[in-house]
């Protein structure tokens, strides 16, 4: 029994140096998940400021229908969907790198989401924080930055861990436009080695170990910002 | 431009502010000089906080004019983030901000607003931290500290722009009673050294003490206004009246 194991083992991982599948495959789903993160947080807080800047104040008010239409066409489609639409679509006539249209649709998406969770954070924040900055004299810009945005960052923090998770997880489907990302790379293994097992679970728990890690980091990062608690 | 003590400071001109159905200010003027503590009483709904919130345009007006230190800050091409830096606010609530220290709540915008280095901010923060004898408290959080504290601290986190008015948003109404006191005391500190204050507030012990001058607002209007013994000894109008009869 222990043998068979140790064999498939070997037949999977080790020989050819199948190995090296999962770990190409590792580093584009990090890679990928990394860059969507950054560009998901860049167009959800800008997304973000814009609504509630109309929500308060009225202003902004053709660039919040902007908004409004892409929440809607992002929050209303399948990721799948834009993954494919953005690749065979937009893209279809142009030799475009698979990693970078991953990134793009992947954060495309997180940004509507991310968008959504900033939004409630803003909200969540009395409306006297806002006027305290304004009678001291900061302007609309200054009161947000240094007064309303840490706070509803903080009040957010588990909500956006939790949509990095989701976002991480998303990027398996990269497959469909045929990117060797890691659920790809256990993929190609089980079809080489007709052993479906293997693979499939070493790629589940390298996914699971993951976000065990970004959970961690998310929760250290709480703590420190919740010092100001007490 | 300075302006001397018993100069006009503010001057509001036939100010109206309309939410929707409710006219909360119905022709509204009146001048602040310099020096002056104006406090300013009325029931409930009656337009003061309304009427105290335009003068650092908080609220908006929907007409008429508010000049501060000679300019009309009603104006759109006027910054009013300039003045409003040289207009205190105290509100009900305190407002502190949660995620800074004491310290930091006081230095902030002194910091970000007035171009002080962080060691200058802080050695004027501390001394006005000194002053009301909340120096203990300079790196605690809001949350640490009492209602009282958290006022008085407020009131120090506006002093510390230097402003040339203060306006206090009835300052003692969300406090224990206890605690009422050392806010008061404070405030009555800042009135003995000259420093302009308007103030919405319940507190009529503080109005005869401290006021130079009462006004009475209703439905949005200005009905009375006068030193405090004229006003509390023999008020005209007869929702005055009524209101003192009421409350005292």
């Amino acid at each position: 029994m222990l043998q068979t194991l140790q064999d498939r083992f070997v037949t999977n991982f080790i020989a050819d140096d199948r190995w090296k599948y999962i770990l190409e495959g590792l580093g584009v789903t990090l890679r990928v998940t990394f860059f969507a993160v950054l560009i998901g947080i860049v167009i959800g807080f800008m997304v973000a400021v814009v609504r509630s800047t109309y929500d308060r104040t009225g202003k902004l008010k053709i660039l919040n229908l902007f908004c409004k239409l892409y929440l809607t066409v992002i929050r209303g489609t399948p990721v799948v969907v834009q993954l494919l639409i953005i690749y065979f679509v937009i893209f279809g006539s142009s030799d475009i790198s698979k990693t970078l249209v991953a990134v793009m649709a992947f954060g495309l998406n997180s940004g509507a989401y991310v968008a959504e969770i900033f939004r409630s954070g803003i909200m969540s924040i009395d409306n006297g924080q806002f006027e305290a900055g304004r009678s001291l004299g900061f302007n609309y810009v200054q009161t947000m930055l240094h007064i309303i945005m840490p706070q509803a960052f903080k009040n957010v923090l588990p909500a956006l861990g939790n949509e990095f998770i989701v976002l991480l997880k998303e990027t398996s489907v990269s497959g469909y436009i045929a990117l060797q990302d890691l659920t790809k790379a256990g993929d190609i293994i089980r079809s080489r080695t007709y052993d479906a097992f293997m693979p499939l679970i070493a790629v589940a728990l390298i996914y699971l170990a993951m976000v065990l890690i970004f959970t961690k980091l998310v929760n250290m990062l709480e703590r420190r910002l919740r010092s100001s608690d007490h | 431009m300075t302006i001397n003590r018993g100069e006009t400071l503010i001057k509001v001109e036939d100010v109206h502010k309309i939410f929707g159905e409710l006219h909360a200010l119905n022709g509204v003027s009146n001048e602040i000089k310099k020096g002056e503590v104006v406090v300013v009483v009325g029931p409930s709904g009656s337009g003061k906080s309304t009427f105290l919130r335009s003068l650092n345009l908080l609220e908006v007006p929907s007409r008429g004019h508010i000049y501060f230190e000679g300019v009309d800050i009603t104006d759109k091409n006027v910054d009013i983030n300039k003045h409003r830096q040289k207009m205190g606010m105290v509100f009900q609530h305190f407002n502190l901000f949660p995620h800074k220290t004491i310290l930091q709540n006081i230095t902030l915008a002194p910091i970000k607003l007035l171009g002080k280095s962080k060691e200058e901010a802080e050695a004027c923060g501390m001394k006005l931290l000194e002053r009301v004898g909340l120096e203990a408290k300079a790196n605690a959080y809001p949350s640490q500290l009492s209602g009282g504290q958290k006022q008085r601290i407020a009131i120090v986190r506006a002093l510390a722009m230097e402003p040339d008015v203060m306006l206090f948003d009835e300052p003692t109404s969300a406090l224990d009673p206890e605690m009422v006191g050392e806010v008061l005391e404070l405030m009555k500190q800042l009135a003995k050294e000259g420093m302009t204050m308007v103030v919405v507030t319940h507190e009529m012990g503080f109005a005869k003490e401290v006021a130079s001058r009462v006004i009475f607002v209703d439905e949005g209007q200005i009905k009375e206004e006068g030193t405090p013994e004229e006003f509390f000894e023999h008020p005209k109008d007869p929702r005055l009246q009524e209101f003192l009869s009421k409350i005292l």
